[in-house]
């Protein structure tokens, strides 16, 4: 299982630097990336830390000594675990930030000035509990739909390409998922599949599914009447070879545009199902849900649901920031008319 | 000055126009100092290929060009002896469509697709007078017989799709004339046009133009509709004007190659069989404009002076001028 | 017209169809009766309550056929789960809570009221500000107004909708106390003191998403050639605006506003459980809390029988506002 997990990270490592090292032999994507870089910096680099933050906390070994975890012989911890000893800095109940006593009663802090966002009721440590988030919400945001992406591509494009009875089956099929409203789509998904992260993003994969599935259909509509696929056609390429040629790459704008808003749309999603019960363990979804009361606290607890609805708040700002950076960039509608 | 010097004074005086975008580095010109005039119910045609600021100059003329352009402070166009340019907002929207009016290149696109076509002339109308509804349909209904709209009160009443391209652009012909302006801009108005229709629509530019005494300036890429209406002909390259003359001067004596150059390539009954010539390359893009005489990357004659050295303008006869140093040395190319 | 009319309707006749077998599929296939049940009772009940549950709650038949009636009975061959879901959606005889055993079409009936109560307002409000707003930004595109509000628009639309429910609480209702934090009256004349807040959360999470839509409508209509026409015939910015680009822009507008119609009626299932309104969205949350399938099932149904519905007025509305479909 570890193995596996650690594998997976290296497969999105590699996957990175490949299509990292493929964008920047095209001119076009090269000169995109140059354009993204100028126009938002920051919610690039914000973006980035978010994701080494994720990939870390995704490498696990086990092995470490039990003063720094009881569970260390047996049960894998990742780079932020070892790097953070959750256990060894527990403390017995909620501390303000950088507090070197408690915040009820004048018990001494176990770790004085450690705990730079404080501790929670359970005296955990609150920096570290929003760091573990980031993993969640990568999950939940990016695996969900990098796989689902890649599904409604399949069915949109052979369903627009190809029409008659593969469009009618699967445009029926998308016309009955998009008829129930997302949301409720959603908790009836995870209602019936059961709680759990991988039934979550199963649910959360085929909502988006739908709306992916529609839009790649109808720009492979479009596309399949373009002259270029027509001469294509008359010159006997096969169907295979026009949807990887040209249509694929010129939808390459939208897929990259729809899985931003997608990514971004399915985090903050999360947090409605934490409330309703039914998110991810761990999620800051699950954090503000637990920290929504203490604001009623006098004097009020504010760290823990300040730091997970900021990291919450900036990641997906700075995805929100990006995908309207690549609107103006790559997508040949807005490019035309800014020349 | 006298009133007989008022009289022959020019309807439209433009001096000096310059129209710019902003671009990656500062303002970039389109249009640059370009001057020309139209008398009292005279047609006027700008002749250029695509991207030589034909169009913006026209819509200058109303104050209409697109954000984020921008027409230069130093820029003059004169109307009845007033300045356009200095002209409140207010004031200038008296000036639209009532004594300026314009027409456009795409008849399909140009009329509001939710309105019926009566309604958008009675529209044109009621903005500058107070009409009754009644009486602003009634000379709607006259303008539609003005320019040959069969069954003209029953199509009042019709939405724009319903209408072929040839009978839309005679709508908009109806809706500019509706308030007998002094002058209309006609932006490539037979363009879109099927080929048996652009005749009939120049006709009736023409024609209704003469009968309601309304100058003419018509803006086009093609010397066929020149030889139909203009009475002096101005040919732009590049954001400027490169000659000038009357309708005779320009399609018997032309005396810059551009205006050879595009003389020659239009196909003529007369010379079938012949080799029909283009102008190599393309019009260059604004800010990409050549120093020295702009043309001189595409002219077949250019030398050393063409590349160094803005030609001047120089006068051929009392009429015509040119922007060429060929001219301006005494030589033809 | 009426050919358009019938082909739509019958067209979303089937999808409903379509809609009831995935429920099928879902409450009845992947999760089964069996689970639903012991859920319901417990893990530790006696065989004999599970069994009596099941029977009570229709949940005893088999799947698809019924081959054991079948010799002695062709009429009770269809005696299934499947065909009795399909009769029990399409007849709106929803049956019984799982959890409680209290008819689901009573609670419907009591929590529509609440509902569209919190709903209609917070819709017309929406619909008025960001189209409002749309059109002023539109206007004033490509100037700071416009980049300033296009930014505050990105900002609105990260935050999770969570927070503004517990912003507003914190802020309007506890720190400022303009306003109850929760609960409802059907009384009309305090009712306005319940909504104020959940209507003002609805609007500012709504409004980044919004503004951008309608912005870009507008701006796609500004650009068009009959907007210069408008302009060369000396038509003021207001009259343009409204006269021309609202004018055409109703037509998408129509098409966004018609769509979200349906929905009013299924509440809003964070606002609603948050401000305690107890309308139909507070009801899904219960649902999902208390595993009552049967209310969950209902309401996932009547969510996409509205939202079908809603997509025929709005091809209906959408034919009615644009003369070039009406007139062909």
């Amino acid at each position: 299982m570890i193995l596996v997990q650690n594998l997976l990270v290296l497969t999105i490592v590699a996957g990175i630097a490949w299509v990292a090292y493929a964008a920047s032999r095209d001119r076009y994507w090269r000169e995109s990336a140059r354009e993204m870089w100028r126009r938002r910096p920051v919610a690039l680099v914000v973006v980035a830390i978010y994701l080494v933050i994720g990939l870390l906390d995704s490498v696990a070994w086990v092995g470490g000594t039990v003063a720094e975890d009881p569970t260390a012989a047996y049960l894998p911890r990742s780079v932020i675990d070892r790097i953070f000893k959750p256990e060894a800095l527990k403390e017995a109940s909620y501390s303000a930030p950088l507090a070197d006593k408690a915040f009820y009663g004048s018990d001494a802090l176990k770790h004085p000035g450690k705990h730079w966002l404080g501790t929670d009721i359970l005296g955990r440590d609150v920096l570290y509990r929003t760091f573990k988030g980031v993993r969640v919400a990568l999950l939940v945001g990016g695996l969900t739909s990098l796989v689902a992406i890649p599904l409604a591509l399949l069915f949109g494009v052979s369903a627009g390409y190809f029409g008659k009875r593969v469009d009618d089956a699967v445009f029926f099929t998308m016309t009955v998922l998009s008829s129930v409203p997302s949301l409720l789509l959603l908790i009836a998904l995870i209602m019936v599949l059961g709680k759990g992260a991988v039934q979550v993003c199963i649910a959360l994969g085929v909502t988006g599914w739908v709306h992916f599935c529609r839009i790649s259909r109808g720009e492979a509509l479009k596309l399949r009447e373009m002259d270029y696929v027509a001469s294509a056609r008359v010159l006997g390429v096969s169907d295979g070879k026009i949807i990887v040629r040209h249509i694929l790459p010129n939808m390459a704008h939208l897929v990259i545009i729809t899985f931003a808003l997608s990514f971004t749309g399915m985090v903050l999603t999360e947090t409605t199902l934490s409330y309703l019960g039914i998110g991810l363990d761990g999620s800051w979804g699950q954090m503000i849900d637990q920290a929504r009361n203490e604001l009623s606290r006098t004097p009020i607890i504010w760290w823990n649901i300040a730091a997970a609805a900021t990291a919450l708040f900036a990641l997906v700002l700075a995805v929100n920031l990006i995908a309207d950076g690549l609107r103006d960039v790559i997508d040949p509608r807005t490019r035309r008319e800014r020349t | 000055m006298t009133s007989a010097a008022k009289a022959d004074a020019p309807l439209l005086e433009v001096a000096n126009l310059t129209i710019s975008f902003p671009g990656d580095v500062g303002l970039v010109p389109v249009v640059e100092g370009i001057g020309f005039s139209i008398a009292r119910g005279e047609t006027l045609a700008i002749v250029g290929e695509s991207g030589s600021g034909k169009s913006l100059s026209a819509l200058a003329l109303m104050r209409l060009v697109p954000r984020p352009g921008r027409i230069a402070p130093e820029s003059r166009v004169r109307f009845e002896g007033e300045d356009i340019l200095g002209l409140p907002v207010p004031a200038m929207r008296a000036v639209r469509g009532a004594k300026i009016a314009m027409i456009f290149q795409e008849p399909m696109t140009s009329l509001n697709p939710v309105v019926t076509v009566g309604a958008q002339v009675v529209e044109a109308i009621t903005l500058h007078e107070s009409l009754s509804r009644q009486e602003a349909r009634a000379r709607a209904l006259e303008m539609f017989k003005l320019v040959g709209i069969p069954d003209a009160d029953k199509r009042l009443d019709v939405y724009p799709h319903q209408l072929s391209g040839g009978l839309k652009q005679r709508v908009m012909i109806a809706m500019a004339l509706a308030m007998r302006p002094k002058l209309l801009l006609a932006d490539e108005p037979t363009t879109a046009l099927d080929a048996t229709i652009r005749a009939q629509i120049l006709a009736v530019i023409r024609d209704v133009a003469a009968r309601t005494g309304t100058a003419v300036l018509i803006i086009t890429h093609d010397f066929g509709v020149v030889n139909e209406v203009a009475d002096r002909v101005a040919v732009m390259y590049a954001g400027q004007i490169v000659e000038e003359g009357t309708r005779h001067e320009m399609l018997r004596h032309p005396k810059h190659p551009y205006t050879q150059g595009l003389l020659r390539s239009i196909p003529r009954p007369e010379a079938r069989g012949g080799k029909l010539e283009e102008i190599k390359g393309v019009v260059p893009r604004p800010g990409q404009w050549p120093k020295g005489c702009r043309f001189h990357t595409r002219c077949a004659f250019a030398y050393d002076r063409c590349v160094a050295e803005a030609p001047r303008r120089t006068a051929v006869t009392a009429t015509q001028g040119v922007w060429c140093h060929f001219a301006e040395e005494g030589r033809s190319p | 017209m009426a050919a358009y009319l019938v082909r739509r309707i019958s067209y979303g006749a089937v999808t409903v169809l379509g809609v009831l077998f995935l429920l099928f599929v879902l409450f009845f296939a992947v999760t089964n009766p069996d689970d639903i049940a012991r859920k319901a009772v417990g893990e530790r009940a006696r065989p004999e309550v599970y069994v009596q549950w099941k029977k009570n709650h229709g949940y005893d038949k088999p799947l698809f056929l019924n081959r054991e009636y079948a010799a002695s009975n062709a009429k009770r061959y269809t005696d299934t789960l499947l065909f009795e879901h399909y009769r029990s959606m399409l007849t709106f005889d929803f049956g019984r809570s799982d959890a409680d055993d209290t008819p689901i079409a009573d609670r419907l009936l009591k929590g529509a009221g609440p509902s569209l109560s919190l709903t209609v307002p917070l819709f017309i409000l929406d619909v008025v500000v960001a189209v409002a707003v749309g059109l002023f930004v539109a206007f004033f595109r490509e100037t700071l107004i416009d980049r300033t509000v296009l930014v505050l628009c990105i900002f609105t639309m990260s935050v999770a909708t969570l927070l503004y429910i517990i912003a507003g609480q914190y802020l309007i209702g506890m720190l400022l106390k303009w306003f109850p934090i929760s609960g409802y009256s059907g009384d009309s004349s305090v009712i306005w003191r319940f909504l104020a807040l959940p209507v003002i959360v609805g609007v500012i999470s709504g409004f980044g998403s919004d503004v951008r839509l309608y912005r870009t409508i507008f701006i796609e209509e500004m650009g068009r050639d009959y907007v210069r026409t408008a302009r060369a015939k000396g038509a003021g910015d207001a009259r343009v605006m409204v006269a021309h680009v609202l004018r055409n822009a109703l037509i998408p507008i129509i098409t966004n506003v018609v769509i979200a119609i349906p929905f009013l009626f299924t509440g809003s299932l964070l606002l609603e459980s948050f401000f305690g309104i107890p309308g139909l969205g507070a009801m899904t949350v219960e649902a999902i809390q208390g595993n009552d399938f049967a209310t969950l099932r209902t309401m996932v149904y009547l969510g996409a029988l509205l939202f079908i519905l809603g997509q025929i007025l709005t091809d209906v509305s959408y034919a009615i506002a644009d003369p070039r479909v009406r007139l062909s």
